[in-house]
């Protein structure tokens, strides 16, 4: 099966908002915006492999605090108790609801670590420009951007817990500063997909490549 | 500068191809990545707008019902989508109310209000003023619309509270699942192809005059 070009071969670039394939024009260290919605036409993201790295690194460290700080605080009757995201998921395991269990842990513990993983290793062979793999590692950056979102359900419980347990005296629910790192652990690694260029996996085949 | 509209590029991985027409419900894929190239036009407008206004209303009704409804030995507590939020806006948690009030409440309101407003104009075949930036904004919006998170994480809570607690669901997780249910319907459409069904300008010609 003879393979389609790549848009450089035929010195074009598409825009990443509108979909229009325009001209590429070579004006280092200025983009050009595309005629028809003004966006920036870009071959590749400027940075892109740079930011992700560091977008993906403050991710990693704010995932240990998130592991290891209380999420939150459960006041019982005057006794109070602090809990972290693996306390919740163990909590539920116990008591018997293992399918929630094990949702819990997906969110928060599966999803992100995979997301590390897999963004580490896009980014490392793209830099070296690998051409190992290079179908499997496209769906790898896709399944990453569908999932990653995911992981926002323990802030979301967090607060929809401490919304609704607030009865003075009795019981009282409140976040603690572990969710505050959770959530940052979300953004960051989300917006480090966003950085990287899924483009960058393909470029070992653009020159010297069988294309 | 020329442009090119009878050609498509792959996002994922930049292979380029000739446009071709497609059936309703058809979807091109790239060969060499496999990555979804092109969407058949989404067609009607008119349907779009009509859910779109849908939303705006469901929208409105999962803002003002109470989700859930909790009682522990006779006094009651309710709680809407703000005070979900609100309830992170505590000591130094507090930057993430912010978090949780974009995702689940905001994002989804300009989402809704950007397409409204562009799809009245489409309607007659026109761009809105400010057509290009909503557009733009809408693409960067759609992976921080985090309704389905949300919905998943009030039935984990209830499940949480429900030995502890007497729990009743209210107006306003029905309405919430149903945003979750008409905001990807309406969002995740192929927004490329309004620019296509407004095309009147000169200098790049429609993609039928090619």
């Amino acid at each position: 099966m003879n393979k389609p070009p790549f848009a450089s071969d035929l010195s074009v670039v598409g825009c990443h908002t509108c979909g229009l394939v325009c001209e590429h024009q070579d004006t280092p260290g200025r983009a050009v915006p595309c005629p028809r919605c003004g966006s920036p036409l870009h071959h590749r993201r400027p940075n892109g492999i740079a930011r992700a790295w560091a977008l993906l690194l403050t991710a990693v460290i704010c995932y240990i605090p998130a592991n290891v700080l209380p999420v939150m605080h459960t006041s019982l009757l005057g006794r109070g108790s602090s809990s972290t995201i693996m306390e919740g998921a163990v909590e539920f395991w116990t008591s018997g609801s293992y399918g929630i269990a094990l949702v819990i842990f997906i969110a928060s513990v599966a999803v992100p670590c995979a997301k590390f993983l897999i963004l580490a290793l896009l980014l490392a062979t793209s830099q070296r420009r690998s051409r190992w793999a290079t179908r499997e590692r496209a769906k790898l950056y896709r399944m990453v951007e569908f999932v990653g979102y995911w992981s926002m359900l323990d802030v979301l419980v967090v607060a929809v817990v401490a919304a609704l347990v607030q009865f003075q005296g009795l019981t009282d629910i409140s976040p603690r500063i572990g969710i505050l790192f959770f959530g940052m652990v979300v953004i960051f690694t989300m917006l480090a997909a966003m950085s990287f260029d899924p483009r960058h996996i393909w470029d070992g085949e653009i020159n010297g490549g069988d294309a | 500068m020329n442009v090119y509209p009878h050609l498509v590029a792959c996002e994922h991985c930049d292979s380029v191809y000739q446009r071709c027409a497609l059936a309703a419900g058809e979807v091109a894929r790239c060969r060499r990545c496999e990555a979804v190239l092109q969407r058949a036009n989404p067609g009607d407008v008119n349907r779009w707008l009509a859910l779109t206004l849908t939303t705006a209303v469901v929208f409105l009704i999962a803002n003002v019902c109470p989700v859930v409804r909790i009682s522990l030995n006779g006094t009651h507590r309710e709680a809407t989508l703000w005070e979900f939020a609100w309830a992170l806006a505590q000591g130094s948690v507090a930057p993430l109310a912010i978090v949780a009030a974009l995702v689940i409440i905001l994002v989804p309101l300009a989402q809704i209000a950007l397409l409204s407003w562009v799809l009245i104009f489409a309607r007659a075949g026109q761009r809105a003023p400010g057509f290009a930036p909503a557009l733009r904004m809408l693409a960067r919006l759609r992976p921080w619309s985090m309704v389905e998170v949300g919905i998943l994480g009030i039935l984990v809570a209830i499940i949480k509270l429900v030995s502890l607690v007497e729990v009743t669901l209210g107006a306003g997780v029905w309405a919430t699942a149903a945003l979750m249910v008409l905001l990807t319907v309406i969002a995740h459409r192929d927004l490329s192809s309004l620019w296509d069904q407004t095309e009147h300008d000169p200098k790049v010609p429609s993609r039928s005059a090619v």
